[in-house]
């Protein structure tokens, strides 16, 4: 291997050096600075005598005498089962004072794209014991479903009740497979990477962890590696290893930072808000490893955080991300200044691989119908919100107010359960029940008539029309 | 990606620099859009820009360790695709690399890199039936045989467009692979089962019509207010979670083309596992049999390549008019055209081109347009009639449709399937906005619908979207004063507009029955509430109180048109209990 002290231009995260032999594209190179620091990188490009290399701790220290040295392979992440319970930095690196991993294998961390003839469809329901996920936009093994929240909302609670809480609902007979979590942070707080791991630790969870941290004072450019280790681990575990993992990645508006900053050092004509025109293609490489694979027992669920500066879901990292993944769920701040826990708003969230998960024989045979139903009376209650606020309750009509009373209990009673309420899905449809019982028989156009007289409660209506 | 070429002449050269999919070459000895074979793995590619000695290639593999130094192989030959029968049940990535074929050569359940595989299988035995003799005449494009592609579609074996023609001196039915010779000309022609296309170049043809038949789609608010013609161009633009994807694959499963091609062009890789697991089980409803023998599927998901995205449209709608040559309906779906537009966009800013607007490459529009007119109604070279109706989505960012690809679209397109995110949110589904939504083909294919459906097909469309009209303006009212204030007859017009939407325009593409609407019974639920207008209004003139009227009990049962399968007698019987309660009350 071959040292070279030919740094010729450092700017920002980036350095160019000369070289005389040639360097793969991708390759790793560790730049050794001369107070005896080591630092890694990777060749963003590669031409003949000169390369760019991207550093991920920070070009800091480096000067043009630091010696840099090509590995001449790409990332790779050692892999073990082992891994499980350990908490790593944000490049892989173990800082939690355990023993030193010796990994089965080393792992590409750029994953190769999965065949989609290879793919299994997903279609096996978890539950979160969340009402307004379980109920309204369910979630399956396999699925990438983001949590599009913005500063100041509690969306680290939901995304751990949920790693708490999900469960698969095994038929009888079936052997209880095994339940992982990786998760990854990429430039969060101390004090809400501490949350994650108190947490973690409290309910007993680490055990059947892993943990990427990369904090937000540690080098912006890692961040963009420490995704690709955690989801690499996950597709391990998953397809070598047989465990259902579910990954959470948060935050990965601080992702889109680090890849912009990256983009701009290396004077790239740049997309919308100055982001990098291949950011789909680049967080598509990160969502698609979600999946099931035909033959292989595990499966890789992926749970990303995003914070969406100034609320607005068009910025280019929510509105990419949508785009991507298999729908959405949407943390609203008037439902959380309510007092709503969690303060999800359906309308807005969606989950596309929903209508393949539940139904009978998965979850319930009245679920599809009860969802829906509840969607068009909510999203008709919140209209005439509007209404209200110019006429008055009184002008309006006895159905409009009937569709008033039931958008204001479906979020007191269906959507706030507070973070520490496991819903079974049976539970979650049934208060579903109580409040359409609310509207009369007439109302309830989307729901099978069988259904209806199945499950529709008589006595709510009658009571409701006594009072 | 054809590979019956590859022993051409090849200029060797030498890998320059890599910066992820895009590599430049020293010495290449290679012309504009020829395809390459990059470094020791042969990674292919394809030549996108020559400047003196630097040839600048796309890649369509993952680029990772490749370095300078390495070598560059020429084929000599533009991007082609492999034409022959074997293309439908088929599903393939974007430069026509068979999927289940990669899967099987790679072993492993991810797309790894620098393998290759022809289109079509060529060592595969089909049977051929001549339909020409000895002594017959034959010029380039007409049919020569057939060969049973699959249980619906035969495939037509056509004299290749370069050809020169002549007289047949052999023709013998029997089994051949595709590259053997079918059929022999008197000037040394001989004629396989297998052509080879290059797919940036549409397929000639003897002159383009007005397309004057509708693709009957099986979706209300498409045939009854927003057709599209076979032959035509549409667009479906929305933000994510609006349904641009089942809207595509609700036309993939029940539009009546003869054959399907199906882009999923940069899109979700459980979407697409979801068409391969999905169209084998479905039948197709004109003939039974599975949808996937009239269907072939082009994958290209978000994660795969860049470059190879770049190709997929062009690798489909080749496709296309190949079978649009044998005289076959072929409608192509692009989902999503946005996709497309962005691996142009990240190419042209790897080349460091000067940007055009929001960063897309000057030349978008032109690409734009030269892909919707390969679309249209033609008369093939060998004087039959075929057409290709090109359907594509656009997913505009923030559902923005201002932005460049929805607007240079719209300027091209016919007919225009505007995707709604508040109808999603209230699960309006398919949440096409009936407003905003237009087709241009209205005018010349409604003399079809009034001679194939009813002869008031045009009336009854108008008075629905007369109603809705006025409902979109007393809405606005609405808004500010609330409903009790409206008039009586306005507040019936709205209860009239309601049931347009929920019974008429909504449909549920989960429900088997509901998922397919014959153009018949879309006529039908629109006469059952015209029914129910005509007799409200009456009752309403006779002093009938609007509040009674709202709640006649048969009136819901609107709603649930959609789900019977019996659905003429059960028309029938309600439009009789609503005349008959209304008239009742007065």
């Amino acid at each position: 291997m071959k040292e070279y002290q030919t740094i010729t231009e450092i700017s920002g995260p980036l350095v160019f050096a000369e070289v005389d032999e040639p360097i793969g594209y991708d390759e790793i190179v560790e730049i050794e600075t001369p107070q005896g620091e080591t630092k890694r990188g990777q060749v963003l490009e590669s031409s003949e005598g000169l390369v760019a290399i991207q550093v991920f701790e920070g070009t800091t220290g480096i000067d043009r005498n630091a010696s840099v040295k090509f590995l001449g392979e790409t990332l790779k992440m050692p892999v073990t089962e082992d891994l499980l319970g350990r908490v790593l930095d944000g490049s892989g690196q173990p800082i939690d004072g355990g023993p030193e991993i010796v990994p089965d294998e080393r792992r590409d961390i750029v994953g190769a794209a999965i065949n989609p003839y290879s793919r299994e469809y997903p279609e096996e329901f978890i539950q979160t014991g969340v009402s307004a996920i379980d109920g309204m936009n369910t979630l399956v093994r396999g699925q990438k479903l983001p949590i599009f929240s913005a500063s100041g909302l509690p969306h680290n609670d939901l995304a751990l009740q949920v790693a708490r809480q999900a469960t698969v609902l095994e038929e009888e007979g079936d052997e209880d497979s095994e339940f992982a979590v990786v998760f990854g942070a990429m430039g969060i707080t101390q004090e809400e990477a501490n949350e994650f791991m108190e947490d973690f630790e409290r309910t007993g969870a680490l055990e059947r962890s892993v943990v990427f941290t990369n904090l937000a004072d540690d080098p912006a450019v890692e961040r963009t590696v420490t995704p690709r280790l955690a989801l690499t681990t996950a597709e391990y575990l998953a397809f070598d290893k047989d465990y259902h993992v579910l990954v959470i990645l948060t935050d990965m508006t601080n992702y889109c930072e680090a890849l912009r900053e990256i983009g701009a050092a290396r004077e790239e004509v740049p997309g919308r808000r100055g982001y990098p025109g291949y950011m789909y293609t680049d967080l598509a490489q990160l969502y698609e490893r979600a999946g099931r694979i035909e033959g292989r027992e595990g499966s890789v669920t992926q749970i990303p955080i995003l914070t969406m500066p100034g609320d607005d879901d068009t910025h280019p990292i929510p509105d990419l991300t949508g785009y991507i993944t298999e729908g959405q769920i949407y943390i609203d701040r008037d439902l959380n200044s309510q007092g709503i826990r969690p303060p999800i708003n359906p309308l807005p969230s969606l989950s596309r691989l929903m209508d393949d998960g539940i139904g009978e024989g998965l979850t319930r045979e009245d679920h599809a119908d009860v969802s829906d139903q509840m969607y068009a009376a909510y999203a008709e209650g919140e209209d005439l919100r509007d209404l209200v606020n110019i006429v008055g309750r009184e002008a309006l009509s006895e159905r409009d107010n009937k569709y008033l009373d039931f958008a204001e209990r479906f979020e007191e009673e269906f959507v706030d359960q507070g973070f520490d309420t496991n819903r079974t899905i049976d539970d979650t449809l049934d208060i579903g029940w109580d409040l359409l019982s609310m509207l009369p028989k007439s109302e309830l156009n989307r729901i099978d008539e069988e259904l209806i007289e199945d499950y529709y409660r008589e006595e709510a209506e009658s009571v409701e029309a006594d009072a | 990606m054809s590979q019956a070429t590859q022993d051409s002449v090849r200029e060797d050269g030498i890998i320059a620099s890599v910066s992820g999919p895009v590599v430049t070459a020293r010495d290449l000895d290679a012309r504009m859009n020829d395809v390459v074979y990059v470094g020791d793995e042969g990674l292919m590619g394809e030549v996108i820009e020559i400047e003196g000695d630097l040839t600048t290639i796309q890649v369509y593999e993952e680029t990772s360790g490749v370095g300078p130094g390495e070598p560059v192989e020429n084929t000599g030959e533009p991007l082609t695709v492999d034409l022959g029968p074997g293309m439908l049940d088929a599903i393939y990535d974007g430069v026509q690399r068979p999927l289940d074929v990669l899967e099987s050569k790679m072993g492993s359940p991810y797309l790894d890199r620098g393998v290759d595989a022809p289109g079509i299988d060529l060592e595969k035995k089909w049977e051929f039936e001549p339909t020409v003799s000895e002594g017959d005449e034959v010029a380039p494009g007409d049919v020569v045989g057939t060969v049973p592609e699959t249980v619906t579609i035969e495939h037509k074996v056509m004299v290749p467009p370069d050809f020169e023609g002549g007289e047949v001196v052999a023709a013998e039915a029997g089994e051949f692979s595709v590259t053997e010779a079918v059929v022999e000309l008197d000037n040394g022609e001989e004629v396989t089962m297998h052509q080879e296309w290059p797919v940036r170049k549409a397929r000639p043809s003897q002159e383009k019509k007005t397309p004057r038949e509708p693709l009957v789609s099986g979706q209300r608010i498409l045939d009854g207010l927003f057709p599209i013609a076979k032959g035509g161009t549409a667009a479906i633009p929305g933000p994510f979670g609006s349904g641009k994807t089942v809207t595509q694959h609700q036309l993939a499963k029940w539009a009546d083309a003869d054959i399907v091609v199906y882009v999923g062009c940069g899109e979700r890789g459980n979407e697409m596992t979801e068409v391969i697991e999905d169209f084998p089980e479905l039948d197709d409803p004109k003939t039974g049999n599975p949808l996937m023998a009239r269907t072939s599927l082009i994958a290209n998901t978000s994660n795969m390549p860049v470059a190879a995205r770049e190709s997929c449209i062009y690798t489909g709608i080749t496709i296309a008019e190949y079978y649009r040559d044998m005289g076959y309906d072929v409608a192509l779906m692009a989902d999503s055209t946005s996709r497309w537009a962005e691996a142009m966009r990240e190419i042209s800013s790897r080349l460091e081109e000067m940007p055009g607007e929001e960063g897309y490459p000057a030349y978008l529009a032109a690409r734009l347009s030269e892909f919707y007119e390969r679309a249209g109604y033609f008369t093939t070279v060998n004087g039959n009639e075929g057409s290709v109706s090109v359907i594509g989505a656009v997913s505009p960012p923030g559902g923005d449709f201002s932005e460049p690809v929805t607007q240079n679209t719209l300027r091209i397109v016919k007919t225009f399937w505007a995707l709604d995110a508040d109808l999603a949110e209230r699960r309006h589904f398919p949440a096409i906005n009936w407003n905003e939504s237009y087709s241009l083909y209205q005018d010349q294919l409604d003399p079809w619908f009034v001679e194939n459906v009813e002869d008031d097909w045009p009336e009854e469309r108008q008075w629905a979207v007369d109603v809705l009209d006025e409902e979109n303006e007393l809405q606005e009212i609405v808004q500010l004063v609330g409903k009790d204030a409206l008039p009586e007859d306005q507040q019936l017009t709205l209860e009239v507009a309601r049931y347009l939407r929920e019974a008429y325009l909504q449909q549920n593409a989960f429900h088997p029955t509901d998922t397919y609407c014959e153009p018949e019974k879309t006529y039908g639920i629109l006469t059952a509430i015209h029914t129910f207008n005509d007799e409200a209004f009456k009752a309403l003139e006779a002093g009938v109180p609007v509040e009674e009227i709202q709640a006649v009990e048969a009136v819901p049962r609107l709603n649930r048109i959609g789900v019977q399968e019996d659905w003429e007698a059960y028309i029938e019987d309600l439009k009789a209990e609503i005349t008959e309660q209304l008239r009742e009350l007065y």
